[in-house]
């Protein structure tokens, strides 16, 4: 479990996360929603440990990050959209992440699933945007993490890929990994989430069950029920 | 492997494979060739490209160095995502970008020299301090690159602090020391010229090249000070050292802004 205790970070005078206080459910898929500049891929970089907090505590399992970061040995990332090196085939890039986690599991069949063994030999740069997302949400599931997070995963993704990925964040969930997606498209999450955490201007309007939210709202999907949130209708 | 030679191995591999590195040591290659083709001698090439490494060498290692830091934000991302240390990523990155730059340099330089025989024409010695000279410049100049943009996230802005980098080591260092001995003429300057020589790694490069060379009338100023203070013996050795300093005193303050920043 991932937990968030009164976590605050700005950039320079600029507050993008005022006391956060957060937990990631083992088993559980979590959605991260909110407007633009709510805050969100600052909650994931300092998950991630790419920034620092200003206050407040990060924990995995109860305990603190580690400053070496071998806590992110059980962390799975997809960004969005990565921009890898361009002249590096697909093979390449992931040749390259093994060899830096050497004695790591890896999760052969997740390559064949995403079908990336079809494009092994292609170099980066030449991929469409669609590609791209695959092999970012293959690099996520590679090393089979306790905890996955995913940002905007099926960014440019062809329903088939859609659908795949889905399936493959429902067999996580399954096997009790924590799951934290981030995305614009709220039908989608709407299909896979079990929570919902709500941010906007910094602060974590709301955190719960989805089903706790429809009821807070009044509504019967995700989508009116945090566009309910956004206008300040129900605000926790 | 260790994370820096993994991470320095896919940024070679990345790089070897670039147009734009091709092209620059291409272009090198076309230079060397073509001064040798309007008939110069092993010395008087090595002289020109002595003047085309000093303009060309910082520019592309900025230029270039700057926008591939930029480009590759999402990547390093990915790395850090990993648990290894941002010591090792910095210092992978850095050697796999600064790396393919000073191979491009040399071979494109290297090769063709070699090819014309140039060594029996200039001494071996003057090449070998070409092949150095351009080789720290491209360290130096590539971890001034990496420190500018990773302290500068907006792409423009640092592309502006890196031209500008250049315009002043390159072409405002000189006038100013122009202006300086016209200004001061009269005043004991040799001391705070030699200081003043050592804080440029351009002009650090060109004393090198020239100092084991027969090209004193080429040595300028505060080249000629540098050689009759230090000697022909002991001044080549003082222009590495200060270079690998220079080299190494970006990368120190580009692993700082690496290691502080937030991503």
């Amino acid at each position: 479990m991932i937990t968030l205790d009164g976590v605050r970070k700005a950039y320079g005078k600029r507050q993008v996360l005022e006391g956060v206080s957060l937990a990631l459910q083992p088993g559980r898929i979590t959605a991260l929603v909110g407007p633009n500049g709510s805050g969100k891929t600052t909650l994931i970089k300092l998950i991630l440990g790419l920034a620092r907090p200003d206050a407040g505590r990060l924990l995995l399992d109860g305990r603190a990050f580690d400053a070496d970061g071998a806590y992110r040995a059980r962390i799975g990332y997809a960004p969005q959209s990565p921009r890898l090196p361009e002249h590096l085939t697909v093979g390449e890039v992931f040749a390259m992440l093994r060899a830096l986690r050497p004695g790591a599991e890896v999760d052969e069949g997740m390559l064949d699933a995403f079908g990336l063994r079809n494009e092994w030999d292609t170099a980066v740069g030449t991929l469409s945007g669609g590609w791209r997302q695959k092999v970012a949400n293959a690099c996520a599931f590679l090393f089979r993490p306790d905890v996955l997070i995913l940002d905007e995963p099926t960014a440019g993704l062809d329903p088939v890929a859609s659908g795949m990925l889905k399936a493959e964040i429902r067999a996580a969930r399954v096997a009790g990994r924590t799951v934290l997606i981030s995305s614009h498209i709220l039908v989608e999450l709407e299909e896979l989430a079990d929570d919902v955490a709500f941010l906007s201007d910094g602060h974590l309007r709301f955190a719960g069950p989805v089903d706790a939210l429809l009821k807070e709202t009044g509504t019967r999907r995700l989508e009116p029920a945090v566009a309910a949130l956004l206008r300040g209708l129900k605000v926790v | 492997m260790s994370t820096v030679l993994l991470v320095l191995k896919a940024g070679v591999r990345d790089l070897a494979r670039s147009r734009w590195l091709l092209a620059y040591a291409a272009g090198f290659w076309a230079v060397t060739e073509a001064l040798f083709l309007f008939g110069g001698t092993g010395q008087q090439v090595v002289l020109s490209l002595l003047n085309a490494m000093l303009l060309l060498v910082p520019l592309v290692a900025l230029v270039f160095g700057t926008a591939h830091v930029h480009a590759s934000r999402e990547f390093t991302e990915l790395l850090l995502s990993q648990p290894l240390s941002r010591r090792s990523v910095f210092l992978g990155l850095y050697l796999g970008m600064a790396l393919p730059l000073t191979g491009a340099f040399l071979i494109g330089v290297g090769v063709p020299l070699v090819m014309h025989g140039a060594a029996a024409d200039a001494p071996r010695f003057a090449l070998a301090m070409l092949a150095v000279g351009g080789a720290l410049l491209t360290l130096a100049f590539a971890a001034l690159a990496m420190a500018i943009a990773l302290g500068v996230d907006d792409r423009l802005r640092a592309m502006t602090r890196a031209l500008a980098a250049w315009f002043a080591l390159t072409v405002a260092y000189d006038g100013a020391v122009l202006a300086i001995v016209s200004a001061f003429g009269d005043w004991p300057l040799e001391r705070p010229l030699l200081v003043a020589m050592l804080g440029n790694p351009v002009d650090l490069a060109r004393v090198l090249v020239l100092t084991s060379l027969d090209a004193n009338a080429l040595l300028g100023y505060t080249g000629a000070l540098f050689r009759r203070v230090f000697g022909t013996a002991l001044g080549p050795a003082i222009a590495v050292t200060a270079l690998v300093a220079w080299a190494a005193l970006p990368v120190l303050v580009a692993r700082r802004n690496f290691l502080r920043r937030d991503f």
